[in-house]
């Protein structure tokens, strides 16, 4: 790897007929690297790989390569090949006549497409492969074939779109230590798309993470891991312990009532924040020796080591230790300093657009109907903005509230779920006690007291 | 198994209206008024008429069938890459003559290549040709090689056309590789679909043909009809056995063209 970069996309955005894909994207891809986009499916990880592909072109921004910009330049004159997720082997086409498709384009000559695609086999571990069918390989198999279709083109960049998704545990390890040592021995560069955090801890160079089109770190994956940049970053990669505390100045925090020291400055006097701790950084110590102290709601044991769930007063915290302890247990819990991981507090509120009925005591949000006693001063049908704190917003079953969502994503804080709801065209959040699965219908209710009105200043 | 009980309405329908017929034309071609004979198989070798019809009935068939593919082929691939609702309600205007009676839409053809080509555009008309009758083939089976076509290009994943792209393959070459070779299973079905049935047919033959050459449905008809004395059932009987095995023949070897390869592969 060198410090070259290969490619950039400099400010790239791309919609589907208005549904935005990705925002505003800078990054830069060094030659010679492993950089994996990581993120939950919809996080526009796979258009960005097909936008390099040149499967499809960005709405707006340049991608370069080599300070060329390739946005207009089709796929099949770029030096990129791409590793496809249902591997798109030709069906109609032996081993051997798959692997020198790209060879035969070029009009190479047969000896050589002979020499080059047998040292494929080779490098692929399918020696003797070259005359079987398609059909009569096992998805390990094919997953190679697929690669080394693509790398006999002898491709600037590899492109991979979630190439181990279909196999088993044991072969998935193998195919990444393989994949691996295959980028290392040829020196190219590997753009892999994953949404499995594991994969991309193990492989990469660089991991970029992903939501909702938007990137949301950029690092290796030691700097991902131990210094998430955020709450999703913390909660997507690795377990973690996300808590709702309070910087009380620089270098000392209170979360869980007790005040600890932290390594973290900059965030100002008495603000809220949320803490990130990892559950292997955390020690069960004697209850009369620690800071914070609570008993032992369950014990699971993973094998290397047990999974505590410590309840301290409200406040639940999951400890990776080989120590043993038993339920209902007295234990003591000990943070240290380094492993506070402090973050600034995510969106905090819910402020949307809506339209105020002052007679009926209504307002209109998303077009559905709630009850509000702050309407004093609004004229009718005036558009207004309306602001919810997260812990007004009761969340129903969806027969139960005029306005419904689907949950899109939920954190535990400690002490509560914090609940993302994607409804037809905001996202609420909301807090609750209880977690709740992606997807899953939920009706929305705000007690009329609760919401609080103020004009839309543009007007 | 009890289920096999819903087969009996089909297996009592098969053993009347096709396994029956079948047994008759195979006894009439070598009976007449019950003593066996080969005369009526005799005669249909020993004329030269029955192979140069039937010749000519190939021939047809082949063009018809070739000229079907040339227009269904580019058709359905358009039709496969449109949007699923503008495919749907071009296809039903693709069947939509269909709809109109076979006979009739035959008729109108007659008119069509009679009067109105001579009278109305004063040019030579081709009515009473092969090219007629060719012409009436393909206006009434392009369809049944439109649709099987449409259905595989359709259901072709566009992920071998990305990986083609992404290989370094242009349009063209993609096209030639890759969905061809993809989308035989189509070509086989629309080609029986085609070449069948235009052998086999006597209506439009009849209608828009005639002239110089009888093709070989025409043929049989004939036969059938001009009942004499002379035993034409025995005549008739054989002519059809003769296509029958004809038909038996080009069918198994478009399967076998089908089932040769994987998921596709070439056609020729």
């Amino acid at each position: 790897m060198n410090d070259r970069h290969l490619i950039e996309l400099i400010d790239v955005s791309k919609d589907y007929n208005g549904d935005v894909a990705l925002e505003h994207i800078n990054l830069y891809i060094k030659d010679g690297e492993f950089i994996t986009l990581l993120g939950p499916s919809g996080c526009g990880k796979t258009t960005m790989l097909r936008l390099i592909a040149g499967f499809i072109m960005p709405s707006s921004g340049r991608i370069e390569m080599n300070g060329v910009d390739i946005a207009k330049i089709p796929p099949y004159k770029r030096e990129v090949n791409t590793v496809f997720q249902k591997y798109a082997l030709f069906p109609h086409l032996n081993v051997f006549d798959n692997i020198a498709f790209g060879l035969k384009i070029k009009k190479m000559k047969k000896p050589e497409i002979e020499v080059k695609v047998n040292e494929m086999l080779k490098l692929v571990n399918l020696e003797g492969y070259g005359r079987r069918w398609i059909d009569q390989l096992s998805g390990g198999q094919q997953q190679r074939v697929a690669i080394a279709r693509a790398l006999v083109n002898e491709p600037k960049v590899l492109l991979l779109d979630e190439p181990l998704g279909a196999l088993d545990l044991k072969l998935r390890q193998e195919m990444q230590v393989e994949l691996k040592r295959m980028q290392q021995q040829l020196g190219i560069t590997f753009i892999y798309v994953t949404h499995d955090q594991e994969e991309a801890l193990t492989m990469s160079d660089t991991i970029v993470v992903m939501k909702d089109g938007v990137i949301q770190q950029i690092g290796r994956p030691t700097d991902i891991y131990n210094e998430p940049k955020n709450v999703f970053v913390a909660d997507f990669i690795g377990e973690s312990n996300i808590i709702a505390g309070i910087m009380l100045e620089d270098y000392r925090v209170r979360m869980n009532g007790a005040v600890y020291r932290c390594v973290d400055a900059g965030f100002g006097r008495n603000v809220e924040v949320d803490v990130v701790v990892r559950p292997e950084d955390i020690d069960i110590v004697d209850p009369e020796k620690a800071r914070i102290a609570g008993t032992v709601a369950s014990v699971v044991f993973m094998g290397v080591h047990y999974e505590v769930c410590v309840d301290c007063g409200g406040y639940e915290w999951i400890v990776h230790t080989t120590e043993e302890v038993k339920e209902g247990q007295r234990v003591g819990i000990s943070i240290p300093k380094d492993a506070i991981h402090i973050m600034k507090k995510t969106r905090q509120t819910n402020i949307f657009d809506c339209e105020v009925y002052p007679d009926d005591n209504e307002i209109y949000i998303e077009d559905k109907p709630f009850d509000c006693v702050g309407v004093e001063g609004f004229e009718s049908k005036e558009r207004a903005l309306v602001q919810i704190l997260p812990a007004d917003v009761q969340l129903t079953a969806p027969q139960d509230a005029k306005l419904t969502g689907s949950v899109k994503a939920c954190i535990f804080l400690g002490t509560h779920y914090e609940v993302a709801v994607s409804c037809e065209e905001n996202d609420w959040i909301a807090y609750s006690p209880d977690f709740m699965e992606d997807g899953e219908e939920v009706g929305i209710v705000v007690p009329a007291d609760k919401l609080y009105l103020s004009h839309n200043k543009d007007e | 198994m009890k289920r096999r009980i819903f087969a009996y309405p089909y297996i009592v329908w098969m053993a009347l209206f096709i396994a029956a017929p079948m047994v008759f034309i195979f006894y009439y071609a070598v009976n007449i008024e019950g003593s066996f004979t080969l005369s009526g198989a005799w005669t249909v070798f020993s004329n030269a008429d029955t192979w140069r019809s039937l010749g000519d009935s190939i021939v047809v068939s082949l063009i018809t069938t070739l000229i079907c593919l040339l227009i269904g082929y580019p058709a359905a691939f358009i039709l496969s890459n449109m949007k699923k609702s503008t495919a749907g309600l071009l296809s039903v205007l693709l069947v939509l003559p269909m709809w109109m009676n076979f006979v009739l839409r035959t008729y109108a053809w007659q008119a069509i290549l009679r009067d109105f080509v001579p009278d109305v555009l004063g040019l030579s008309s081709i009515m009473y040709t092969d090219a007629a009758v060719m012409l009436g083939l393909v206006y009434n089976f392009l369809p049944f090689m439109i649709l099987p076509l449409y259905t595989t290009l359709s259901k072709l994943d566009k992920s071998y056309i990305e990986a083609a792209r992404d290989l370094g393959a242009n349009g063209f070459v993609t096209f030639f590789r890759v969905v061809l070779p993809l989308s035989v299973p189509g070509i086989v079905s629309g080609i029986t679909m085609v070449f069948i049935p235009s052998i086999t047919a006597f209506t439009v033959p009849a209608m828009l043909g005639g002239g110089k050459s009888e093709l070989y449905g025409n043929m049989i008809e004939r036969a059938f009809k001009t009942l004499s004395s002379d035993g034409n059932y025995s005549y008739g009987s054989s002519l059809a056995i003769v296509l029958f095995i004809l038909v038996i023949v080009s069918t198994m070897v478009m399967n076998r063209m089908d089932k040769n390869q994987k998921e596709g592969g070439q056609l020729w």
